[in-house]
């Protein structure tokens, strides 16, 4: 299959199912369809030619046959039941979102005044002047041909939103679940507005939960108010027939605090676009990610962090550890604007190959347009610390466990990184599980097998 | 309870040990001395098990067993302790966690359950008294940001925590201030037995005022040209190296 009958078939897709597709959003998120539509026709799928994905060669993963459902997958098992995650203390807002549409239309009890998780399909319908203040601002589909596919086909995901001076102590979690009798294509788009001067936090676990192939395109659209904080925790963990593309566009007002840690444990293939544009003074954005990689997995991760805005500052952190035939991309940009002095940039990117045949590409792309900037970026790909394994062998710890522990010393760096305790110490008991060759599910996440 | 035989040991082609003999029995203490560059290090690393250098003759038996046959971590588990010239900064890997995994992976080994955690603190608590380590040093990751003179400590403090039957203390008195000094000797001492041997590696006689060997070695350029009692260090003290170069 090529890149343009892969654009062909998805083409036909849509005409055919358009009006379905349209059913249950309101008009202003249909009225985007026919702008995303051209310029997916335009942009096409990305090739190996396509710079910002020349690592990633997206058509060995996302040829074959997918179903598409453009109504909720029905099963008999209540997936409230099977599902539901059992982080210990961790106490939060749990939404689920299955094959792409919201599962179930209860929306979490005990909120905040006029916080609001639901539907996204039903948000637009409900809420629209908020929607419509953001829907497709920051979701540029002239940047990223997945984007404007997937604001072609959005129906469902997840909207959140956080009015002025609310502070959520209580974590948000959405789990998105891929279960299916056959393999699936899924689309999924989100939106989250924290208002000013509210602050709230985000988990997001992706799973399947069957062996089938999933191709899941992602895009959530973010916004955060002056002086508004927002900390997003992603866990993907799918199976490694799956692929995920995954958009996420993040627009910050003054002083707002956005932070993001992406844990990318497994799936075939990852690929996360994060694009962030900071346009107030004093805006801070955090983005930072751990991933693993082992048999033919690919984890790429690309960021477009644009300085529009004076005095603010931006910190990328990305580790990787492949092994077996993995590959792994980084491709971090950072763009700084005429004027937009005090700029503070900063970007690491650290990998360690584990095998002779992983590799690991890695590209700083630096836009820096005036001269009163701080910044800095580096990257390395390498090997496990000889001296540091022979070290920890000579005290009586095994060659196995010594790598493990260095690997688990390696991603900590990142996980330390996340605030929240009990979320932490989880999210350190699933890498410890992944290096250790188990997959790592959370207790009540287990895979199910389904018959044909 | 080890053995030296003829070690030849090379590293990339280029040979370093020429042929080492020597004979430690349990309760002794030998001194290891000799000019930079002569293999002292290499000598104390082919023991522990580095496998970066290429034993190319001889033979090393450890309590009549084939030592160079061993993985480093078995050469640990059955008593082999190396204080590192060097000790190796691992952030990430806290002193806690790496104790803990050192002294029950030793445990499995012997057939034992995994140490408790209320036995573990109390370990760490007495074992720190051997060196006297006051600070929180075992709360941070190994060796990362300590000082010279803290990271010599360390090594004791894992050499007590591991009880060990061979202990190779590689320059571990280099970089001590007076009073550290002093506390690295006396935690040696206090870990000293009847069945037990120490192999300490130093340029100066001083340690040795400390520590008593019972056998001083000049390694000289690959080989062990002197071997004698205590007073040869002084000697060595005196008058440098290159009075041996003529014998
Ligand atoms: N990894 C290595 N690669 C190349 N040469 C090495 C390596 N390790 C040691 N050597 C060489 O082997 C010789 C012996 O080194 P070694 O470290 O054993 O000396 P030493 O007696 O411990 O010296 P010092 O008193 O300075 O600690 C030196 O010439 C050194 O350069
Ligand atoms: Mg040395």
């Amino acid at each position: 299959m090529t890149t343009l009958e892969l654009q062909e078939e998805l083409a036909k897709l849509y005409n055919k199912n358009a009006s379905h597709i349209a059913e249950d959003t309101s008009e202003l998120i249909n009225k985007h369809r026919q702008q995303a539509f051209e310029d997916f026709k335009r942009l096409g799928i990305p090739s190996k030619k396509n710079e910002d994905y020349r690592y990633t060669d997206l058509m060995s993963y996302l040829k074959g046959e997918y179903s598409y459902e453009i109504a909720p997958s029905k099963f008999s098992v209540d997936l409230d039941d099977l599902f539901r995650c059992d982080i210990p203390e961790l106490d939060t807002f749990i939404v689920l979102v299955l094959n792409g549409f919201y599962y179930k239309q209860n929306n979490p009890v005990g909120l905040p005044e006029g916080v609001i998780i639901s539907s996204f399909a039903k948000a637009s319908i409900q809420y629209p002047e908020i929607v419509n203040r953001h829907y497709a601002k920051y979701a540029d589909t002239k940047l990223d041909s997945l984007a404007a596919l997937n604001t072609l086909f959005a129906q469902d995901g997840i909207f959140i939103y956080i009015p002025k001076n609310i502070k959520i102590d209580k974590p948000i979690q959405i789990i998105n679940i891929g279960f299916s009798f056959k393999n699936l294509r899924i689309t999924r788009r989100n939106l989250f507005v924290i208002e000013q001067d509210s602050s709230a936090s985000l988990l997001i676990c992706d799973h399947t939960l069957c062996p089938r192939s999933f191709i899941t395109n992602s895009l959530t659209e973010i916004y955060t108010g002056d002086n508004a904080s927002f900390n997003v925790i992603r866990m993907q963990n799918e199976n490694g027939n799956s692929s995920q593309i995954s958009n996420t566009f993040v627009y910050q007002e003054a002083n707002s605090r956005f932070s993001s840690n992406t844990i990318s444990l497994h799936g075939g293939l990852i690929r996360n676009n994060t694009f962030a544009k900071l346009n107030g003074e004093g805006a801070l954005n955090k983005t930072y990610g751990i991933f693993f990689g082992d048999n033919d997995q690919h984890v790429a991760n690309y960021t477009h962090i644009h300085h529009a805005k004076p005095h603010c500052e931006s910190d990328q952190l990305f580790k990787g550890i492949l092994d077996g035939n993995s590959t792994g991309a980084f491709n971090g940009k950072i763009l700084v604007d005429k004027f937009v002095v005090k700029t503070q940039a900063y970007q690491r990117n650290n990998n360690i190959l584990l095998s002779k045949t992983a590799r690991m590409n890695t590209k700083p792309q630096l836009e820096i347009y005036n001269d009163d900037v701080k910044c800095s970026h580096g990257a390395t790909v390498g090997q496990l610390d000889e001296n540091a394994l022979f070290y920890l062998r000579s005290r009586g710890i095994s060659n196995q466990e010594a790598r493990h522990l260095l690997m688990y010393a390696f991603a900590d760096e990142v996980i330390a990184d996340i605030k929240l305790d009990p979320l932490r110490q989880r999210m350190n008991e699933m890498i410890e599980k992944r290096l250790r060759g188990e997959l790592a599910r959370c207790e009540n996440c287990k895979v199910h097998h389904l018959g044909n | 309870m080890l053995n030296i035989k003829n070690l030849h040991v090379a590293i990339e082609g280029k040979e370093i040990l020429k042929g080492i003999d020597l004979t430690v029995k349990l309760g002794e203490i030998h001194a290891i001395m000799g000019p930079n560059g002569s293999g002292k290090s290499t000598l104390a690393a082919v023991l522990a098990g580095r496998d970066l250098y290429e034993v190319t003759e001889g033979e090393v038996t450890f309590e009549g067993e084939d030592l160079l046959e061993l993985s480093p971590e078995d050469r640990a588990r059955k008593g082999i302790f190396l204080g590192f010239q060097y000790p190796v900064e691992i952030p990430g890997v806290s002193m806690v966690n790496f104790m803990k995994t050192a002294i029950n992976e030793q445990r499995k080994f012997n057939n034992l359950q995994p140490i408790s955690a209320t036995d573990f603190l109390k370990l760490m608590r007495e074992k720190k008294e051997v060196v006297e380590i006051t600070s929180n040093l075992t709360n941070r990751s190994v060796n990362e940001g300590f000082s010279g003179g803290e990271k010599k400590k360390n090594e004791i403090f894992q050499m007590a925590m591991l009880d060990p039957k061979l202990a190779i203390l590689d320059e571990t008195d280099s970089g001590l201030d007076i009073d550290a000094l002093r506390i690295v000797a006396n935690g040696v001492n206090k870990l000293r037995r009847e069945d037990n041997a120490t192999i300490v590696i130093t340029h100066y006689q001083r340690l040795l005022e400390h520590i008593i060997p019972d056998y001083v070695h000049v390694l000289y350029r690959g080989k062990i040209v002197k071997s004698s009692g205590k007073e040869l260090a002084l000697e060595l003290e005196e008058k440098g190296y290159d009075w041996l170069k003529e014998e």
